[in-house]
């Protein structure tokens, strides 16, 4: 019996072993075999001319929510811009030479996003940084990013603290941020609800602390009667809906991932209240706001047509509307099919899509054999347009994104225009007017020219 | 024996440290945090395995006295610029104090009940991060700045440094609680966790035993929260959340419950499994969402795989493998490391000397 036993152990242990050492050998074959490629530089125009670069590849990396409470939707967004990575790449490359885009799993938990932001600059040796998500998550690693000298481009978050030149000289947003669009919905409102009582609901963080300071600096402070915070760990919201019925608000303006304004929806529903919604871009993308009401709706019980509730939700749009009249859409549709046509087609992957085809820019614009260097100095020189509505402000004293956003409302799953795109800055005094410029057309070929 | 065994666990702790300087000089510079990673987690595992597997009381809240740790390491740093070792050592006293005051509870409780209350802790305590978020920070936590000492140059890297720090810290944390363990304290654990009634019959004061153990068990977390602190350089909420608290125990679970050098390979496996299971999953072209899941996924399969291979983890197994070359009596000789009986496969053993312990008392 006992010696039954010892053998049992002893098999069980070697088996174990070896299977460590299959791992351990697989992985560092991996690692040898991206070492050997970055040695390699025969072709005598194409040179190793920075870390992550090499006569055949750029190497690029990215922290993501693909697990975790943030992962529904944002999960899209780097298969996205990986889909359009492998068009290019498919077309001829970047001078030749091939994206290759390692996006690592942080599951929206800022002490993760350090561990593979390290691993992605220390091991892998990135070129840069790309499309980081998240404004807490980010946050954790700006200032490593900054140490290291590696290029932060295009963070994946609105947050006006991406925008420090002086203290982040790496690093650069891209979309809209927070304070610009809280101002443009900010004058929609006193525009066309003068009057009215108006309530906030907003993301107890950056991202909802900076999109009322903009709108706190186009509605007068009289007009809002109530403020609620969510935090989005606490899925109950009822007190704060609750709350602002009681306040007698008759336009509710939501800065809120999906999730919550698809709580807030629900929740007014249940109360029997029915103010005007404003939705931040951030919370309103319609595939998804629409389908998380139907799934919650359907959580607690009840069966709701999520789509049709959502429509009338007025919001705001800094890329082009999804229909197929729009270049841009004729464009990512194409790449969507050929390359992720599992995944759906919504704003997200529309995001993804813009957000790969800026780094492409960039990288042209950066030169055949670029350092590091060269990469910021050519975003800071000025970007062209691309799929944004709005121009970009990117200069060396500016370092925040896209500038300006078209009103729209919700009708039937796709968010209609209203009204010319405007631009703004992040002050208190800048002016909100019409953007003159035109919206830019897709190139034919689909890869920006250098 | 203690006279001999102290020499012989301080020559362990050199040679695991000259281990670590050789490594942490020769591999780069992601090695090192990945080194100083694997220390964090040591302390906090080892306080697990002196909570469960010598005194016999399971916490899931472990993860929330790391949270107390790091928060006082950050806040300390932060507002009062405090040394770190200065920081390092409030951090101990602190969360001394909130293991004494969970251990006063939880010397009333038994089994799944403090399984629960521990749980709850575990669960409520980072929430106090939003409800005072001026304080703390909400989601995006306290930043915390740490850096190399100017005496090491300005280019010596930063991850090596937090390796060392780390590794220092561990490895005294490791020695003192061997100490410890060996000490009239730790047999006490023993007794009171083999048969209380028993050991309150021979003078042994059972609530003041297991009071101590959550104490010394919280001061090695807080300890292992104030480093993770500094090599991080962020102290968030997300970061202890009851799935660390679970990690911690299911670590100690396959390092081998009740031994100290079971820590450390715990430990190895919670920081290195994830980073190899990836890379090997994106290497072999798994999609994202198959492939970010896969981790768990693995960290599942170890445990199982070593519950059946190893009931005692992976260090009863090591041993085990020893005894083979070294004889059929060797591996019965450290008393602090015999597991509780229902788990050892000399089961059949267990009634004789049960008996004969009822005889002698």
């Amino acid at each position: 019996m006992k010696r039954n036993h010892r053998l049992r152990w002893q098999a069980a242990a070697i088996m174990t072993v070896a299977a460590l050492a299959v791992a351990a050998c697989s992985s560092s074959s991996t690692s040898s075999s991206s070492a050997g490629s970055g040695s390699t530089s025969s072709s005598a125009a194409l040179t190793a001319s920075a870390p992550g670069i090499t006569a055949t590849t750029i190497t690029i990396g990215s922290h993501q929510p693909l697990t975790g409470p943030a992962a529904p939707g944002y999960s899209e967004i780097a298969p996205a811009a990986n889909a359009y990575f492998s068009y290019v790449n498919a077309h001829g490359g970047v001078y030749g030479r091939k994206i290759v885009y390692k996006y690592l799993d942080d599951a929206y938990n800022p002490t993760t996003t350090t561990t593979v932001v390290h691993e992605l600059v220390l091991q892998d040796n990135v070129y840069a940084l790309f499309n980081g998500l998240g404004t807490p998550t980010h946050l954790a690693v700006v200032s490593f990013l900054n140490a290291q000298k590696v290029p932060d481009v295009f963070v994946a978050s609105g947050c006006e603290c991406w925008n420090d030149p002086s203290k982040y000289p790496e690093t650069f947003g891209w979309q809209l941020d927070y304070v610009r669009e809280g101002k443009i919905l900010g004058n929609y409102i006193k525009q066309h609800y003068a009057g009215k009582k108006i309530a906030y609901f907003y993301q107890d963080d950056e991202f909802g602390q900076d999109g009322v300071k903009g709108l706190d600096m186009e509605i007068p402070h009289s007009m809002v009667v109530s403020r609620q915070t969510y935090v989005p760990t606490n899925t109950n919201v009822a007190p704060q809906v609750t709350a602002m019925h009681a306040s007698g608000a008759q336009v509710v303006v939501s800065f809120s991932i999906p999730a919550f304004t698809a709580l807030l929806k629900l929740n007014s529903l249940k109360l029997g209240f029915s103010p005007t919604l404003v939705v931040s871009d951030v919370g309103s993308d319609p595939i998804t706001l629409g389908g998380l009401v139907t799934a919650f709706a359907k959580q607690g019980g009840a069966t709701v047509n999520g789509n049709q509730l959502i429509n009338g939700i007025i919001t705001d749009e800094y890329l082009p509307a999804l229909n197929s009249n729009d270049s841009w859409y004729v464009l990512f549709k194409k790449i969507h099919d050929q390359y992720e046509p599992k995944a759906p087609l919504d704003g997200n992957f529309f995001y993804g899509m813009s957000v790969a085809y800026t780094f492409v820019q960039a990288m042209l614009k950066a030169g055949r054999n670029p350092t590091r260097a060269d990469l910021v100095t050519a975003i800071q020189g000025g970007m062209p347009q691309g799929p944004a509505v709005a121009p970009y402000s990117y200069s060396s004293s500016d370092h925040s994104g896209i500038t300006g956003a078209y009103m729209g409302v919700i009708n039937n799953g796709v968010v209609v225009q209203q009204g010319p795109v405007l631009v703004t800055d992040t002050s208190p005094s800048g002016a909100i007017t019409t953007y003159s410029g035109s919206e830019q057309q897709a190139p034919a070929s689909g890869i920006p020219s250098p | 024996m203690t006279m001999q065994t102290l020499p012989r666990r301080l020559g362990a702790a050199v040679v695991t440290a000259v281990i670590v300087w050789f490594l942490s000089v020769r591999l780069d510079t992601f090695r090192d945090f990945q080194i100083a990673q694997v220390a964090v987690y040591v302390p906090a595992v080892a306080g697990v395995t002196v909570l469960t597997g010598l005194s016999g009381q399971i916490s899931l809240g472990n993860g929330a006295f790391m949270a107390i740790g790091a928060y006082t390491t950050a806040l300390l740093l932060l507002h009062l610029n405090w040394p770190f070792v200065a920081a390092l050592v409030a951090s101990a006293a602190v969360t001394a104090v909130a293991g004494g005051i969970v251990g006063v509870a939880a010397a009333r409780l038994r089994g799944p009940y403090l399984a629960g209350a521990t749980l709850m802790l575990g669960v409520a305590l980072p929430s106090l991060a939003f409800a005072y978020q001026g304080v703390f920070g909400a989601d995006q936590g306290l930043s915390v700045t740490f850096t190399t000492p100017a005496f090491l140059g300005a280019t010596f890297p930063l991850t090596r440094w937090q390796a060392w720090v780390s590794t220092a810290v561990a490895l005294v944390t490791l020695v003192l609680l061997s100490n410890l363990c060996y000490s009239r304290i730790g047999r006490n654990w023993r007794a009171v966790r083999d048969d209380e009634v028993a050991a309150a019959l021979d003078g042994v004061n059972v609530a003041l035993t297991r009071i101590r153990a959550f104490v010394v068990s919280a001061v090695c977390a807080g300890l292992a929260g104030s480093l993770l602190a500094i090599v991080t350089s962020l102290v968030a909420p997300g970061a202890y959340t009851i799935t660390l608290s679970i990690a911690l125990l299911t670590a100690a679970v396959i390092g081998g419950l009740g031994s100290l050098p079971g820590a450390l390979w715990g430990s190895l496996l919670i920081v290195l499994l994830p980073t190899y299971v990836t890379d090997v999953a994106t290497s072999h072209g798994l999609s994202s969402s198959v492939g970010s899941n896969i981790p768990i996924a693995a960290y599942g399969a170890v445990l199982i795989l070593v519950m059946l291979a190893f009931p005692q983890g992976i260090q009863g197994g090591l041993r085990r493998l020893l005894a083979l070359f070294t004889g059929p009596d060797a591996k019965t000789r450290i008393p602090g490391d015999a597991p509780a009986p229902h788990v050892t496969p000399q089961a059949d053993e267990a009634p004789a000397s049960q008996t004969e312990k009822e005889g002698t008392s």
